[in-house]
């Protein structure tokens, strides 16, 4: 490189610097409004990979799939891939009580069962779908899942042993303890 | 594990400035110069060709791809606990008791997996950003990388840390194996404002559902006003990709945010306009209250500090001056002050914070002091910008009872006896 090529290398890097601070500026002056400008190299999402991709459900039963089954098939579903970890009837395993509640939330010692604490129904059939078993994750079917959730429902004495738990009723399902939950840093 | 015999015995004779005796926190600072001779003159080095340790007799090992730690620090490891039937639901505990500085390195950052650590393969992994945008979009790797990127230090504590400061009795453990649900990194990544900017927020849009690539699909809904302040997408951790434990190849990152709404292996963000209600929003990370309701969306680590030199496990050889040293952080910005009691509680003096003091980061606290070989307890206490202090354990259980389980953030006390050991009291 030649001493004059060296020069212009050098103005336009002069040149370069304007831009950058030109742009800082701009970046200082739309920063009370509005985030910075990223590349914009997100590939559109069709409706048919978003379906495929979620898997949340709200509490208004927004996300749950077609399906359904009682507390009687549940607990067959549980016996295969429950038990180990959560016990006969809910409890009593390695893994967290579900059911069988000794002692009240204002109890010394709070027993936190689906039936004494869980807010939402719905939140059983999210939680079972995305999460268990953990040996083998998202391999339930969506009857097995209705099922499963109907039947720890009903060990919590919460619906009876026939009551059908589809994308309908689950979220009609009144918890006890729905009302139990206090926000503290967000929004109600 | 010996602390060091102390080199400043004699200097200048410092007065305490509080119980137990503590003394000025700029001594040291002060005597950098009288100390750095005294040191010098303590070691009483002779190079002598007779003198030469074995290491200095031969070449030493070839170059390493990767560094590893010396083979004689094997006590600095994350200790582990989890469920034998379910294996990947556990903890790792950063060992704080033998660490110095600000930052963990990213090997001993603590761990907490719902199930497991996912081996993800980054030229197959996705973000998808959807619900209530104008433009749903995929992200992969190759284009993350292409946004711009900022870098913050950030401690990330998970919410279970400290946990057994509830019980009735005090365990006994070490300061990482009781606190050392907490560490602190430089993350980089992309401000998650620019994503959703590019997604287009509708109007009626209020949280964001964020959810891992691991075998639990763990998720977790996040207030859109966080997503937007000071959010980031998170992709390296210390300057290189994060670890697999740590959420490789891309993790939320919610500066001062309880650790599990910090989603390893993001893959899906879905923008609502409610929280999803999710099994670790409801069931799990919520804190029952006396009165038999739940504190929920506790989202904020409030400021809380312990002293981890020294603390269980540490021994101290012989009365003299040592410098206590300890680690201080909060969730709602920067470190303001912190105080160190070497007599319980009854007498208190501040504590010198190292620079620089960032928001939402650890920051270390020094003081030195003249244990005179007696039985005595070490406390500190910390305060952040906002006011907001470290409570006492007795104020803390009293507000929130002792079945909360989760952000249990009161004064950690050492009772050091007159053999120079430690241990946990309340």
């Amino acid at each position: 490189m030649n001493q004059s090529n060296a020069n212009n290398g050098q103005k336009r890097w002069h040149g370069k610097l304007a831009v950058f601070f030109a742009s800082l500026c701009m970046t200082v002056a739309l920063s009370d409004s509005s985030a910075a400008e990223g590349p914009r190299l997100g590939k559109p999402a069709s409706p048919e990979e978003i379906a495929a991709w979620n898997l949340t459900v709200f509490p208004d039963g927004r996300g749950l799939p077609l399906g359904h089954g009682t507390a009687a098939e549940g607990k067959l579903v549980y016996q295969s891939h429950c038990i180990g970890c959560h016990g006969a009837n809910g409890s009593g395993g390695s893994g967290d009580e579900l059911a069988a509640a000794k002692h009240g939330l204002t109890d010394a010692n709070p027993d936190k069962t689906i039936g004494t604490y869980w807010p939402y129904a719905t939140t059983l059939f999210d939680f079972v779908r995305r999460s268990m078993p953990p040996d083998a994750p998202g391999t339930l079917g969506n009857d097995q899942l209705y099922a499963v959730s109907a039947y720890l429902l009903h060990l919590n004495g919460i619906i009876t042993e026939t009551a059908e738990m589809n994308n309908i009723s689950l979220p009609k399902v009144e918890m006890p303890n729905r009302e139990g939950f206090l926000y503290v840093d967000a929004p109600k | 594990m010996p602390l060091p015999p102390n080199l400043f015995d004699s200097v200048d004779n410092p007065q305490p400035v509080a119980g137990g005796g503590l003394l000025d926190r700029r001594l040291f600072l002060r005597n950098s110069l009288t100390l750095g001779t005294m040191a010098l003159v303590g070691q009483d080095v002779v190079a002598s060709e007779f003198d030469r340790p074995a290491w200095m007799l031969k070449p030493g090992n070839p170059f390493s791809n990767y560094g590893q730690p010396s083979p004689h620090e094997k006590e600095s490891i994350r200790w582990i606990a989890y469920n034998p039937a379910t294996p990947g639901n556990g903890v790792s505990w950063t060992p704080l008791h033998t660490l110095a500085g600000t930052i963990t390195p990213s090997g001993l950052h603590f761990e907490r997996h719902h199930n497991g650590v996912p081996q993800i393969d980054p030229g197959q992994h996705r973000l998808l950003i959807h619900g209530l945008v104008k433009n749903p979009i995929f992200l992969g790797m190759d284009k993350l990388v292409r946004y711009p990127m900022v870098s913050r230090f950030c401690f990330i504590e998970c919410g279970g840390n400290s946990n057994t400061g509830w019980h009735e009795e005090p365990t006994l453990a070490t300061a990482g194996n009781l606190h050392g649900l907490v560490s602190c990194s430089e993350w980089t990544g992309v401000p998650l404002s620019i994503i959703l900017e590019e997604a287009g927020i509708q109007p009626t849009a209020r949280w964001l559902i964020a959810e891992g690539a691991d075998a639990a699909a763990m998720n977790i809904s996040i207030p859109l006003e966080k997503a937007m302040d000071d959010a980031f997408l998170a992709i390296y951790q210390n300057g290189e990709h994060i670890r697999p434990e740590n959420g490789y190849p891309l993790r939320l990152l919610l500066p001062g945010w309880e650790g599990v709404t910090n989603v390893k292996w993001l893959r899906r963000l879905e923008v609502a306009d409610q929280p999803a209600m999710s099994r670790n929003e409801t069931a799990k990370y919520t804190e029952l209250q006396p009165n038999g309701k739940a504190r929920q969306f506790t989202f904020i680590m409030e400021a809380k500090s312990l002293i981890t030199h020294p603390s269980p496990g540490h021994r101290l050889q012989s009365p003299g001056i040592y410098q206590i040293s300890g680690l201080a952080w909060s969730g709602r910005g920067k470190v303001k002050k912190v105080e160190v009691s070497a007599d319980g509680g009854k007498s208190w003096a501040e504590a010198e914070l190292q620079e620089p003091v960032l928001s939402k980061s650890f920051t270390r606290f020094y003081i030195p002091w003249h244990w005179d070989g007696g039985k005595t307890v070490l406390k500190s206490r910390a305060w952040d910008e906002t006011g907001a202090m470290q409570p006492e354990r007795e104020k803390l259980i009293l507000e929130r009872g002792r079945n909360g389980y989760f952000h249990y953030n009161a004064q950690v006390a050492w009772l050091l006896d007159t053999e120079g050991r430690l241990s946990h009291v309340y």
